[in-house]
Order: structure tokens, then C-alpha cells, then sequence
């Protein structure tokens, strides 16, 4: 019934490589596009490193090792050193990380222990909120908000009854001024916060069932299960966490911009306006004349490039490792 | 329920990609708008007469204030029509990068404070101590040199925020440039230019950026182009000039600064107007001058930009005057008229034709 | 007992504390919304979404901002997302196992991760000072290289879930790879490739830095790809370091779209990832 004729079955054949060719070229193309796209990310990567580079070179050859030591940011007698916005970079960071890693673990021990399943749900949403608020918000916030609060409030109460103490006094020194490191390190706490949560509470909710149960079965309280249990196992995965949360800050432009107080010095006071490299290169690449000062602020961003890369590609590891133990990539 | 998901979105990146393409196309037939960029000590007047300019005309003036090192930059690279600076540039660097200087509006920077208490005009200051307070020599308000000027003033027990520029700035450039003149000490410590290195207090970007953080912070004080002053009603100071009369800012005692510069001497109208004689006059006066290329790669907006400036010389005095801005005297806009007949060309033509 | 009587104790406070740690988190999610709600409702009108950016002291909206936003947002996605997503299928598809795809998702993972601020250096260096102006194609072409990233780890992370038994089905009949996963993968991780999609948006629309030194800013209405353009972020940085009242006001009901919009696109995503049965993901 279906028999075909020599003719119509050759034609059919014919049909059939041709269609099959198409298909095979069609692969052919559709591999390649996905694998030209691939390697993409990594040209992406490279043309970045390059292009930093390249427009570093200058500051770096004017001034090289000492670039990274001076203080010194004169754009007048074109001398410039990226030791003010290192300070400030590392600093406000600091002090975000400090305030929000314990926090974090708190929230994160909080929704996988002590939270009743039906909050579980609605609260990591609002701390998932907080991640999804643009950084210019917080920016905003700390402007207004935040800093008339610290300057008539906190930072007089700090200075008036810290400031006095021998060592730990010089950490709060100078007029109220509202803004400053403290106040951009608050800001980046409240950023990163998000972050480490989730990535804590994913490195957590790994721990294995029949662990914690044994724990428990020789009688160890929640807490003794958290701290004894959870967190070791987690060890890797949670340092992974708050290492990339340090990239974060590390990074974050906006919301330090608008508070940081712009001002390329040095002090010991946390209360004292600073720099850090990304508020820098925001507010002055566009105005920057001259190929040396450009060429700096470039030299800055290749510095940022380098210190958050050899970060986050440290804690990336870590989460990499923790995966091949079976876990989900958080 | 997926399926329909799914048709909905390819409509939608349908919808989507021919509003792009459509955009697209229309963007080459978009007249194209006057873009500048520069200085933020003229930029209240520059957008009112912006503002005017497209109402009459229908061209828009796309004015970004990023700060006169920005202005400079900009034009140096060729990204703009024009730039603005408050610094007016040498005649070397003038003729190193090609390009053509006149000045546009003239206006006065003026200290202003953000003191419990304290009401505008209050307050005398003079420039050593304007100077020391900002060498971080002076740290509050209660000191015995401001006290000294004004013995009649509630000056409370508190810290001085100093806030400066932190942006590459003309306006920066005026202030430390009258400082520089009364002050030895703040000429060596830290000279005159459009970015200095400060020993104190907090930087804020831009003249907004300077009068928004000096309200924002209690017992702060800053500098500010007047029309920022005036607008934000802004606790200013008085100052005591050079012939050692308290002055308060406004047209008339920047007027009176202006009055003996002469213009026509100036190459590339290099002319700054700080610190300048009279009984009248306010010491921390300026001009603003625009910067164009003398060879232009873009006849057409060149001539737009001439258009709207001749327009601003011979209509926007109103505009001006409303800020406190001093329009350029008319011997002065003829000058630079001529400025422009002779030294802005396009393949070999003038791209000023007189209207 | 009396070390059972401490370790009870401490588990108590322990406790105690990681509630208040929770309530702070989401008291500080709180006033912050609230300082936007109150700023920002007020100077939502019909004004904010017809009129164009006003010069200091005048009425005005934020028409060409957003239209700004919209449209760079729009052309990056739509430069970005099929990049990412190609190259995400390769990591799932193609490159499974191999060293090329473990240097691939490493390096994307740190590019996720890095400063936004240096994409805005990297497209300044390689787009703007070569053309000579700013432009809105530049904005556009670093908010694509930002969404790269995000739409590779999501596409991957959506396509391994699919099982590996309808791949080999889909193979069984004869279909070449192409085949297989343009008809018979895509469409079975259709919702998380949504939610990737959703979440490239989210994070795109609320970058600034990158558009600092790429699209720069414009007082007026412009659809030219080619000249500077306005945008929600840059006229929000601009307006709210200004002393002036209205553009303040403008500047927090700019950050309530903004936010409003992100949060909106959050929401969405994970409401797609729970609608559709998938467990849910998070690109960072």
C-alpha cells in the first residue's frame, strides 16, 4: 500500500539528506553561536583587565610603587597616590562587614532554627526586598536620613563619652559632621546584609538532618546544634559568604558616594570624612583634566578590579568546593 | 495558562523590539540639541535661559554642570559643543588644545554658614580669617577672631564643618584665588586652582553639592556662586573687601568689580576679577567663560551654539538680573562677536554669520 | 546540670538574639521604605509621568528620565540577555564537563560579583572616547555587559534542573542537540528562564555608576541613541545632591519608581519560580 516507485523513492531519500544536511548545519551554527558566547565571557573579562591596564599605564609608570603608599592627591601638581581611597575602601568596609556578619548569622540562624514555617517564607522575601533596593536608595537614605540622625544624635554621644577613652578614643574624634566612615560603613552593612544572609541561611539549610539529629539525640541544646554542629560544617560555605559580601562592599559606589564626605586624608576617627576608590572615581572621572589625573583614577579602578577579583575569586572557590559536597551553588 | 504566558511574551518582545527599532529611526531624524558641559557657578542662569531659548526657539540647550574641570575636559575631548569654566584658561593652553575663550555672565561667590541662630547678612567676615578657618587654623565658632568682627553676634561653642569642592571647580578656583591673594599662608599651603588639596573639612560635588551639605550640616560652612545663596535662602556672610568696607553680596557689588576690568586688553579674555579695588565692591567676584573649538567638526551645532549665546547677550539681562547674575556690558558682547567672526571657522568659513 | 542549666542559657539568649537580629534587618527594610513612601508619594502625579526634568526651582517631571531608563534598560537586556543565554546553554548543554566551561562559570561568577563602577570605566575606555560623546548606546552597552553575567548563571542553573532523561528522549527520536534544546529544554525551563530574564531587569534598572561616564545626563526629551540620554539614576544622583526643593522631591519620587519597579520585578520573579513549581533561585 505504501510502496513507493523508484523515482518517488529517490526523491524521497533526497528530501531526507537534504533535510538532514540542514539539520546538521544548523547544529553546526547553533554550537558555535552558545560556544562563541561562552568564550565571550571570557574576552569580556580580559578586554576589561586590558583596557584597565592600559589606561593605568601612565600613573603607573609616573609613579609606580608609590602610587599604592603616598597619601598625596593633588591634582594641581599632578602628584597622586591611592592611599586615601585605599584606606577609606578597606575601612568602610570593614566596619560594614563587622556590623552585618553577625547580624546575618543572627537572621540566618533565626529563619532555619527558631522561625515557624509560615514566617519562613514572608521574612527571607523582606530580606530579599532589602537586596533588590538599588544602591542609589541607600545612597539617598544615608544622606538624609541617616546622617542627621548620626549627626545630632549618635556622633556627639560617641565623641562626648568615647572620645575621651586612652586608645579606643581615637577612633572618635572631631565635630559631628554627620557623614564620614562610620556613616558609610553603616550603609554598606545595611547593603551587604542581604547577601550574607542568603548565602548563610543556603549553607545552613545544607547541614545534613541526620547530624543535627544525633546532636540532639545526645542532648544538645538548638544553640549547641548551631554552634557545634551547623557552623563547623558550614564553615566553608559561610567564610565564602562573607567574603563575597566583602566584594560587595568593597565595590559599592553609590551608596558610599553620597556619604563618604569626598575628602582624599587620612585620620584615625572614624567620625573624619574619607575617600573610598569607587566614590573617588565617581565623583571626579568626569572632571578630571589632564591625561596623568585620568590615567590615576583608572590606575584606582584597576586597583579595585584586582583586590575584588583575587576576593571574590577566593570565596567563589570556597562555595565551589563547599558544592562538590552536594550542594546547591548559592 | 503557560502557553498563554508564553504568547504574551513573544507579543511583548514583539511590541518591544519595534518601539526600539522605531526609536531608532527617528533618532536620525532628531534635530540635534546644543550639548555643553562645565562649570556650576552659571548653571541657574544657563537653564533658565535654556529654559526660555526652547520656548522661543524650540532648541534645547542639554547642559550637564559637572564642574568646570569637567567643562574643560569635555571640550578638550571633543564631546561637546561647548564647555563652561569659571577659570578662565591661559592663552598657551588656549592655543595648545585650539580653542576660543569669551566670557558669558559675571556673578560672586559668596561664603555662606549653616549657624544656629545666625541670619543671613549677620555675620562679618574677612579673607585671613575665611583663610584660617579654612587652613583648619580656626576650629569653632565661638573663636576669639570671628568674635572679634562681630561682637554683637550669639557665635555658639561649636565645631566648623568646612566644606569645599570636591570636583574640579571655577568656582573653587575664585574662592582660592581670593584667599590665596589675602593670605600668604594659604597661597603656600595650598594655592589657587580649580582642585586643591584641602587640610579639612568635607567635600561635596558641585555648587548644589556644597549648599545642599552645608545646610544639611549643622555648623558648617561653605562657598557658593550667590544665585545657590539666593535661591536656598542661605545663611551668606558679609566680607570686608579691599578697601576694608563690609559689603553684602549682590548685582551691584559685583558690578562694581567689573567696572575697571578691561576686556580688551586680555588675550583670550583672560581676566580675573578677585579681590579688586572700590569701596563697593565684593571681593570674590568672576566671570564665566565659555570654551569652543576654533576649528569646528560640527558646523551646525557651532552655529546653534552662537545663536543661543547672542541670544543670551542681547535678551537673557532679564533671566540675569533675577538671579543676581551681571550681564556682560554691551561693549564687552561686541567684542566677542568679533572673537567669533574671525576665530571660529569651519572648513575655512566662519560659522558665525550675524544671526 | 549546671553546665545544662548554662548551655540553656546561652541557647536562650542566643535565641533572643538572633530574633533581635531579624527585627533590626527588618526594621532598617522598613524605614527605608517608609523614608520612600513619604518622599517619594508626594510627587507622584500626572506631572511626574508627562513633564520632562525641570531647570532648578521650576515644575516639571520625569518623563524623558524614564523614558531614558526604559529604553537603555531595554536595548541592554535585549543586547545582553541572548548572549547570556547562549552562553549559559553552552555550560549546561554543550560544555558539560569540561575545563572550558569550569573557567567559564568561574570567571562569569567573579564578573557577577565586580564593580559596577569599572564596566562604565571599561565601555568610557573602548566606546565613548573612540565615537567622541557621550551616548545612550554606550549606557546601553554597560547595562548589557552587567546582564551578561546574571542571564549566564541563571540560564545554566534553570537548564541543569531539566532532567536528563527528556534530553535523551528528544535524542532517542533523532533530534539533533539544536533541536533538542531550542524545543524540547527551553520550553520545559520556560519559568526559571523567565525568572533569570526578570532578575537581569531587576538588577540592571537600578545601576548607576556604569551610567555616570556612558549616557551621562540630559536636561530634555531626546530619543537619539547617539547623544547623551536622561536616566532615572544619573537625574536621582544629580537631584538629590542639590539644595534645591523640587528637585529633592523629584529625586525620592525618581527612587520610589525605581525601587517600585525593581521590587515589583523581585516579587514577580519569584511568584514565577513558585507558580511554575520550581524551587526557587537567587542570582546575587
Amino acid at each position: 500500500m505504501y510502496t513507493l516507485d523508484s523515482r518517488s523513492s529517490s526523491m524521497l531519500a533526497k528530501t531526507f539528506t537534504r533535510q538532514l544536511r540542514r539539520e546538521a548545519r544548523a547544529e553546526g551554527i547553533f554550537r558555535n553561536a552558545t560556544l562563541f558566547c561562552a568564550i565571550l565571557v571570557l574576552v569580556l573579562l580580559a578586554s576589561i583587565i586590558i583596557s584597565l591596564i592600559y589606561g593605568s599605564l601612565p600613573a603607573l609608570k609616573a609613579f609606580q610603587w608609590s602610587f599604592i603608599t603616598r597619601e598625596k592627591w593633588n591634582p594641581v601638581t599632578e602628584q597622586f597616590g591611592a592611599l586615601a581611597p585605599l584606606y577609606g575602601t578597606v575601612i568602610s568596609s570593614l566596619i560594614g562587614m563587622l556590623i552585618a556578619v553577625p547580624i546575618s548569622f543572627g537572621i540566618a540562624v533565626f529563619l532555619t532554627e527558631t522561625c515557624p514555617r509560615w514566617l519562613r517564607g514572608p521574612i527571607s522575601t523582606g530580606i530579599e526586598l532589602l537586596a533588590s533596593i538599588p544602591s542609589i536608595v541607600f545612597g539617598i537614605w544615608g544622606l538624609f536620613v541617616l546622617a542627621p540622625i548620626l549627626q545630632h544624635h549618635v556622633q556627639p554621644w560617641l565623641i562626648d563619652n568615647l572620645g575621651p577613652l586612652p586608645l579606643v578614643g581615637k577612633l572618635f574624634q572631631g565635630p559631628p559632621f554627620g557623614i564620614g566612615l562610620l556613616t558609610a560603613g553603616l550603609v554598606l552593612a545595611v547593603m551587604v546584609l542581604p547577601f550574607i544572609t542568603a548565602v548563610m541561611r543556603e549553607v545552613f539549610r545544607m547541614t545534613p538532618q541526620p547530624l543535627k539529629e544525633a546532636a540532639y539525640g545526645v542532648g544538645a541544646t538548638q544553640w549547641d546544634v548551631v554552634y557545634g554542629v551547623v557552623v563547623p560544617w558550614s564553615r566553608t560555605g559561610v567564610i565564602g559568604g562573607i567574603m563575597l559580601g566583602l566584594g560587595r562592599a568593597l565595590g559599592e559606589t553609590m551608596a558610599v558616594t553620597f556619604v563618604i564626605g569626598n575628602a582624599h586624608r587620612i585620620s584615625a576617627s572614624l567620625l573624619a570624612p574619607a575617600t573610598t576608590i569607587s566614590a573617588a572615581i565617581a565623583n571626579e572621572f568626569n572632571e578630571a583634566v589632564g591625561d596623568l589625573y585620568t590615567s590615576a583614577l583608572i590606575a584606582l579602578g584597576l586597583l579595585l578590579f584586582v583586590i575584588t577579583f583575587i576576593i571574590i575569586g577566593a570565596a567563589r572557590y570556597m562555595l565551589l568546593r563547599l558544592e562538590s559536597r552536594g550542594g546547591k551553588r548559592p | 495558562m503557560a502557553k498563554t504566558t508564553t504568547r504574551t511574551m513573544t507579543k511583548a518582545a514583539q511590541c518591544f523590539t519595534l518601539a526600539a527599532v522605531a526609536s531608532l529611526a527617528t533618532s536620525v531624524v532628531m534635530a540635534a540639541d546644543i550639548s555643553g558641559a562645565g562649570a556650576t557657578f552659571p548653571y541657574p542662569v544657563y537653564s533658565k535661559w535654556a529654559e526660555a531659548y526652547k520656548q522661543q526657539t524650540g532648541i534645547g540647550l542639554n547642559y550637564q554642570s559637572i564642574g568646570s574641570g569637567g567643562g574643560i575636559k569635555q571640550i578638550k575631548a571633543d564631546t561637546v559643543t561647548f564647555g563652561a569654566s569659571d577659570k578662565p584658561l591661559e592663552p598657551a593652553e588656549l592655543k595648545e588644545s585650539g580653542l576660543v575663550q569669551f566670557p558669558m555672565i559675571i556673578g560672586g561667590v559668596v561664603p555662606v554658614v549653616n549657624v544656629a541662630g545666625i541670619k543671613p547678612g549677620e555675620l562679618l567676615i574677612d579673607g585671613p580669617t575665611l583663610a584660617s578657618i579654612y587652613l583648619g587654623e580656626i576650629t569653632k565658632w565661638n573663636d576669639a577672631r570671628i568674635a572679634k568682627l562681630n561682637p554683637k553676634a550669639k557665635l555658639p561653642n561649636q565645631a566648623i564643618a568646612p566644606v569645599y569642592r570636591s570636583d574640579g571647580s571655577g568656582t573653587n578656583f575664585l574662592f582660592t584665588d581670593y584667599l590665596s591673594k589675602v593670605s600668604p599662608t594659604f597661597k603656600s599651603k595650598i594655592g589657587a586652582n580649580t582642585s586643591v588639596e584641602w587640610p579639612t573639612g568635607i567635600g561635596a560635588k558641585g555648587n548644589e553639592g556644597v549648599a545642599n551639605m552645608t545646610a544639611q550640616t549643622g555648623g558648617a560652612i561653605g562657598y557658593v556662586e550667590y544665585a545657590y545663596a539666593k535661591q536656598n535662602k542661605m545663611t551668606y556672610l558679609q566680607v570686608r573687601n579691599h578697601d576694608g568696607k563690609s559689603v553684602s553680596p549682590e548685582a551691584k557689588a559685583f558690578q562694581a568689580a567689573a567696572a575697571n576690568a578691561d576686556w580688551s586688553k586680555a588675550e583670550g579674555y583672560y581676566v580675573i576679577l578677585t579681590d579688586q579695588p572700590g569701596a563697593q565692591t565684593w571681593p570674590i567676584t568672576g566671570a564665566s567663560f565659555i570654551l569652543m573649538h576654533r576649528e569646528s567638526k560640527d558646523a551646525a551645532s557651532s552655529a546653534e551654539a552662537l545663536k543661543f549665546f547672542n541670544w543670551a547677550y542681547t535678551k537673557g539681562g532679564d533671566l540675569a538680573n533675577s538671579l543676581d547674575y551681571v550681564p556682560l556690558p554691551d561693549s564687552v558682547t561686541k567684542l566677542v562677536e568679533q572673537t567669533w567672526r574671525t576665530s571660529i571657522m569651519a572648513n575655512g568659513k566662519p560659522v558665525w554669520t550675524g544671526k | 546540670m549546671k553546665g545544662l542549666k548554662r548551655r540553656q542559657i546561652v541557647n536562650l539568649l542566643a535565641f533572643t538574639a538572633s530574633t533581635l537580629a531579624t527585627l533590626l534587618g527588618l526594621a532598617v527594610l522598613c524605614a527605608i521604605l517608609w523614608t520612600l513612601l513619604s518622599k517619594g508619594l508626594s510627587g507622584i502625579s500626572w506631572q511626574l509621568f508627562t513633564s520632562m526634568t525641570p531647570a532648578p526651582g521650576s515644575q516639571g517631571g520625569l518623563l524623558n528620565a524614564i523614558f531614558g531608563s526604559i529604553l537603555m534598560t531595554g536595548l541592554g537586556i535585549l543586547m545582553g540577555a541572548p548572549v547570556g543565554m547562549l552562553a549559559g546553554t553552552y555550560l549546561a548543554e554543550y560544555g558539560r564537563g569540561t575545563r572550558l566551561s569550569m573557567v567559564v562559570r568561574f570567571i562569569n561568577d567573579v564578573l557577577l560579583s565586580a564593580p559596577s563602577i569599572i564596566i562604565g570605566l571599561f565601555v568610557y575606555t573602548m566606546v565613548v572616547l573612540r565615537v567622541g560623546h557621550f551616548s545612550a548606546f554606550a549606557g546601553s552597552l554597560a547595562l548589557a555587559i552587567i546582564s551578561i553575567p546574571v542571564m549566564v548563571r541563571t540560564t545554566e542553573d534553570m537548564l541543569n534542573l531539566v532532567p536528563m532523561s527528556i534530553r535523551h528522549g528528544s535524542a532517542a527520536l533523532g533530534a539533533q542537540p539544536w533541536r533538542t534544546v531550542t524545543q524540547i529544554v527551553y520550553p520545559a525551563a520556560r519559568s526559571g528562564l523567565l525568572t533569570g530574564l526578570l532578575l537581569a531587569i531587576a538588577r540592571v534598572s537600578g545601576e548607576t555608576a556604569p551610567l555616570l561616564f556612558t549616557a551621562l545626563n540630559n536636561q530634555f526629551w531626546s530619543t537619539n541613541l547617539n547623544q547623551p540620554m536622561a536616566n532615572l539614576p544619573s537625574v536621582i544622583f544629580q537631584f538629590a545632591m542639590s539644595p534645591y526643593e523640587n528637585w529633592q522631591s523629584l529625586a525620592w519620587s525618581g527612587a520610589l519608581l525605581i525601587t517600585g519597579f525593581v521590587l515589583f520585578l523581585s516579587i514577580a520573579a519569584r511568584s514565577v519560580a513558585t507558580l511554575f513549581g520550581e524551587h526557587d533561585t537567587r542570582a546575587e
